[in-house]
C-alpha cells in the first residue's frame, strides 16, 4: 500500500509540475479535436450516421495545405505580418479543400446509397471502403512516409501562464478554432440554410414537404464539417507534420468528443473536444506515452456505457 | 430546360471520365512528397505498350477506355430493360438448377474434392502456403465475421482482435511467450484449439456486454478501438507478450509447436511444409461451415435474423436482443480463435504487425464482397479476393505496390455496396431485406427518418 502511495505521489508531482503547460497543449489539441468533431456532429444530426470518412477529409486539408504553402512559401521562413499571411492561406486551404473532399464523398459513396434507400450498414462500409480507399490512394501518390508542413516562424512562446510557455501556434489553433465554431454555430442557428439543417435533423421527410431541398442541405452539412475538418487536418499537420494516415488517431479522438460532448449537438462537439484534449493531456502524468492513444479511447467507452447521450444531449434540432 | 452541364449524357460523360481517371491515377506509378507528378502526371503520361500492337501514352489508352465505358453505359440505358431481360433469360436456367437440393449437394462434394486435391493441382511452393495461410486461415476469419456480420448484422471492425487472442493463446498455452505457461505445463497445439477458442469466446462475451447494448454505428467505432488496443498492449507488454518482438521476446528464440499427433498407433508431426497444415485447416473449415450453417436455421439463426430485421420487433416476440447478440460475438469469435492456432502453430513465431486494423478490414470486405450472410458466398469471396490479392503481390502488373492492396479493396467496398449490396452470392434472405428497405417497407433499419432509431 505505501508503496503504491508513493507510486501515485510520484506521478502527481509530474502532475503539479507540469500541470500548466500540460494544460496549454491540452486545451490546443483540444480545439483541434472539436473543430473535427463538428463535422461528426453535423453529419449525424441530418443522417443519423457516423461518417467513418471523415479522418480522409481532415487528412485531405493537411495534404493540400500542405502542397500550397510549399509552393507559397518555397524556402522562405516568413516571420511578423507574413507569418498570420501563411496562415491565413493554410487555412483558407484546408477548408476549402476539406469542403470539397466531404461534398465529393456524399457524391460517391452517399448519396448514391440514398437513392436507392439503401439499409444502414451499408452506409457504414461505404464509408468504411471511401476511407481505405482515400487514405491508400493518399498514400500511393504522395509516399507513405511523414514530411513535416513547410514551418512559418510559430513556435515562439507569446506569453506565459504560471510559467508555461504558450506558444503562437497554440493562439492559431484557438482562435481558428473559436472563430469558426462561432461562425458556424451563427450559420446554423440564423441564416436560411442553417434553417434547413435543422429541420431536416429534426425530421427530414417534414422538411422535404416544407420545401427544403434535401439532397442539397445535407451536401452543404458534409461540406461544412469538411471545412472544418480540413482545417483542423492543417492545424494538425502543422505541428505534427503531414502522412498518409495522419487522419485515423485524430478523428477517433473527435468522434469520442463529438459523443462526449453529445453526438449532433454542436456546442457539445466543441465542449466535447476541451474536454478530451485537457484531460488526456494531463494523463502524460499517469500513463506511459505507448498507452496514450488508449486513454481517449477508454473515455470513449465509459461516455457509450454511463451516459450514451453525452453531456448535452443529442438533438442538433433543438440546442444548436 | 436544363442547363448544359445537367444534360444528363454530359452528366454520365463527365462521370465516365472521371471514373476512367481515377483507375488511371489507382494503377499508375507512385509519387512522393517531394515529386508528386511522378504520381500525378506520370499516370497519364507513360508510355505503355499495348500487346506490342502500338506503343502510346497512357492518357489515350484510358481515353479511349473512357468513351467505350460511357457508350456501354448509354447503350445499356437506353436498351436496359431488354438487355436486362436477356441476360436474365441466358443465366435463369442454371440459377434454377443449383436451387435444387441435390444438384446443390453434388456440387458441394466436387467443391470438397477440389479443394481437397488442391495441394497437389498447385506445386508452386508461394501458392501452397498461400492456400494455408492467406486462403484457408482467411476462409475461417471469414466465416466467423460472417456470423457476426452477416447472421447478427452487428458490424464488427475489431475482429482482428480474437484473431490476435487466438494465436496469443496459443503461444502462451504451448510456452513460447515470455510469460511463463499455466502451471508450466507446455501443450500441445491440439490442445491449445479447446484453450484458443474459450478464450476468444470469453474475450467476445467480455467485450460484448457492455458493447452491444449500443446503435450498430457505435457499435463499429467501440470494436475498431478495441482492436487497435489489443495491438497496442501486444506491441508494449514486452513482459508478456514479447511487446513488438513478438513471440520470441527479446531474449526467447523458443518457437511455438507445430501440431503432432500420438494416438496409439497414429504418430504425426507437422512441420514447416504448408500442405499437411492445408488438410488440417479443411477440416476444421468444414466443420465450422456445418456448423455455422446449422446455427443458421436454428432457433438461434431466426433469433439473430429477427434482430438484424427489426430488433424492436424481435424484442416484443421476447428476444432478448443483448443475449443472442453477446451470443453471435463469441460464436463468431471461434473460428477467428482457431485460425488464430493455426497461424500461431504454422509460423513458429507471432508478431503484433500481423494483427492490424487493416485486416480486420480485409476480412470485412471478404464477407461483404462475398454476401452477408451467406455462407456459400463468403467461402467464395474469400476464396477470390485472396487469390486475386496473393496473386498481384506474387506477380505484381507495373506500378503496383503491396500497400496499394488495400485502396483497391476500399474501392471494392464502395462498389459492391453501390452495385451489388447483397454480395456476389447473395443470401435469400439478405437480398430480401434490401429489397423492402429499398421499396420503403421496412423501417427498421433505414436512414433519414428523423426521429427513429
Amino acid at each position: 500500500m505505501g508503496a503504491f502511495a508513493h507510486f501515485l505521489a510520484g506521478h502527481f508531482d509530474t502532475l503539479r509540475l507540469e500541470f500548466w503547460s500540460l494544460l496549454v497543449g491540452g486545451v490546443a489539441n483540444g480545439f483541434i479535436y472539436g473543430m473535427v468533431a463538428v463535422g461528426y456532429t453535423l453529419v449525424y444530426g441530418v443522417l443519423r450516421l457516423i461518417n467513418f470518412a471523415h479522418s480522409e477529409i481532415f487528412m485531405t486539408g493537411g495534404f493540400a495545405s500542405y502542397f500550397v504553402l510549399r509552393a507559397v512559401m518555397g524556402t522562405s521562413v516568413p516571420s511578423g505580418w507574413a507569418t498570420f499571411g501563411v496562415i491565413l492561406v493554410g487555412i483558407i486551404v484546408g477548408g476549402t479543400s476539406g469542403a470539397l473532399a466531404a461534398t465529393l464523398l456524399e457524391r460517391v459513396a452517399y448519396r448514391t446509397l440514398r437513392r436507392r434507400n439503401a439499409p444502414k450498414l451499408a452506409y457504414l462500409i461505404s464509408a468504411i471502403g471511401a476511407s481505405y480507399f482515400l487514405f491508400n490512394l493518399a498514400g500511393k501518390e504522395f509516399g507513405r512516409y511523414n514530411e513535416s508542413m513547410p514551418q512559418p516562424y510559430i513556435n515562439h512562446p507569446v506569453f506565459t501562464i504560471f510559467g508555461a510557455p504558450v506558444q503562437l501556434y497554440y493562439l492559431v489553433i484557438v482562435a481558428a478554432g473559436a472563430i469558426m465554431w462561432l461562425i458556424l454555430d451563427r450559420f446554423v442557428a440564423a441564416t436560411k440554410l442553417g434553417r434547413g439543417i435543422r429541420a431536416v435533423a429534426q425530421d427530414a421527410e417534414t422538411a422535404s414537404l416544407m420545401g427544403v431541398n434535401i439532397d442539397r442541405t445535407i451536401a452543404i452539412t458534409f461540406a461544412l464539417g469538411g471545412a472544418l475538418g480540413g482545417v483542423g487536418g492543417f492545424l494538425f499537420g502543422l505541428g505534427s507534420g503531414v502522412v498518409y494516415t495522419m487522419g485515423f488517431v485524430p478523428a477517433l479522438k473527435a468522434f469520442t468528443a463529438a459523443v462526449l460532448g453529445g453526438i449532433g449537438n454542436l456546442r457539445g462537439a466543441m465542449i466535447g473536444g476541451l474536454i478530451l484534449g485537457v484531460v488526456e493531456s494531463l494523463s502524460i502524468a499517469f500513463v506511459q506515452a505507448a498507452y496514450f492513444d488508449v486513454v481517449a479511447f477508454g473515455i470513449l467507452v465509459l461516455v457509450l456505457l454511463v451516459r450514451p447521450t453525452g453531456i448535452l444531449g443529442e438533438r442538433l434540432g433543438r440546442s444548436a | 430546360m436544363i442547363t448544359w452541364w445537367r444534360q444528363p449524357w454530359i452528366r454520365r460523360l463527365m462521370t465516365s471520365l472521371a471514373v476512367v481517371a481515377v483507375v488511371e491515377l489507382m494503377t499508375g506509378p507512385s509519387g512522393s512528397f517531394a515529386a508528386p507528378t511522378t504520381g500525378l502526371i506520370g499516370s497519364y503520361n507513360e508510355r505503355v505498350s499495348v500487346y506490342g500492337l502500338f506503343v502510346g501514352r497512357r492518357w489515350m489508352v484510358f481515353l479511349v477506355l473512357a468513351l467505350a465505358f460511357f457508350g456501354v453505359w448509354s447503350a445499356w440505358l437506353r436498351g436496359g430493360p431488354r438487355m436486362r431481360a436477356a441476360l436474365r433469360a441466358s443465366t435463369a436456367s442454371p440459377r434454377d438448377v443449383a436451387s435444387r437440393r441435390p444438384v446443390r449437394w453434388g456440387f458441394y462434394v466436387v467443391l470438397l474434392v477440389v479443394a481437397g486435391f488442391l495441394p497437389h493441382l498447385v506445386n508452386d511452393p508461394y501458392w501452397q502456403s498461400v492456400l494455408v495461410e492467406q486462403i484457408a486461415v482467411f476462409v475461417l476469419l471469414a466465416l466467423g465475421l460472417n456470423v457476426v456480420v452477416g447472421f447478427a448484422g452487428l458490424l464488427d471492425l475489431g475482429f482482428v482482435a480474437f484473431y490476435a487472442i487466438g494465436a496469443y493463446t496459443t503461444a502462451w498455452v504451448t510456452g513460447a511467450l515470455p510469460t511463463p505457461a499455466p502451471f508450466d505445463v507446455h501443450l500441445n497445439p491440439f490442445w491449445a484449439i479447446p484453450v484458443a477458442i474459450v478464450f476468444v469466446m470469453v474475450a467476445g462475451i467480455l467485450l460484448g456486454t457492455p458493447t452491444l447494448r449500443l446503435r450498430g454505428d457505435y457499435l463499429a467505432i467501440v470494436t475498431l478501438g478495441f482492436g487497435e488496443i489489443i495491438t497496442i498492449f501486444a506491441n508494449n507488454l514486452y513482459g508478456i507478450t514479447g511487446g513488438s518482438y513478438g513471440s520470441g521476446g527479446t531474449t526467447g528464440s523458443h518457437p511455438i509447436p507445430h501440431f503432432s499427433i500420438a494416438l496409439g498407433p497414429i504418430h504425426y508431426r507437422w512441420t514447416l511444409a504448408p500442405v499437411p497444415y492445408y488438410y488440417l485447416t479443411l477440416v476444421f473449415v468444414v466443420l465450422f461451415i456445418i456448423g455455422f450453417s446449422l446455427l443458421e436455421h436454428s432457433r438461434i439463426g431466426r433469433a439473430w435474423t429477427a434482430i438484424r430485421e427489426d430488433e424492436v420487433a424481435a424484442e416484443s416476440v421476447g428476444i432478448n436482443p443483448l443475449k443472442y447478440k453477446v451470443m453471435a460475438f463469441a460464436i463468431g469469435a471461434a473460428s477467428a480463435g482457431f485460425a488464430g492456432v493455426v497461424t500461431a502453430s504454422q509460423s513458429n513465431f507471432i508478431f503484433p504487425a500481423t494483427f492490424t486494423l487493416q485486416l480486420s478490414i480485409n476480412v470485412l470486405v471478404l464477407v461483404i464482397f462475398g454476401g452477408m450472410g451467406s455462407i456459400p458466398g463468403v467461402v467464395a469471396g474469400a476464396v477470390v479476393i485472396q487469390t486475386v490479392s496473393m496473386y498481384l503481390i506474387h506477380t505484381p502488373p507495373a506500378g503496383f505496390q503491396e500497400s496499394d492492396l488495400y485502396m483497391y479493396i476500399g474501392a471494392l467496398l464502395i462498389v459492391t455496396m453501390i452495385f451489388r449490396p447483397a454480395g456476389l452470392i447473395p443470401s435469400r434472405r439478405r437480398r430480401r431485406e434490401i429489397v423492402l428497405s429499398e421499396a420503403g417497407e421496412s423501417h427498421a433499419d433505414e436512414v433519414l427518418t428523423g426521429d427513429v432509431a
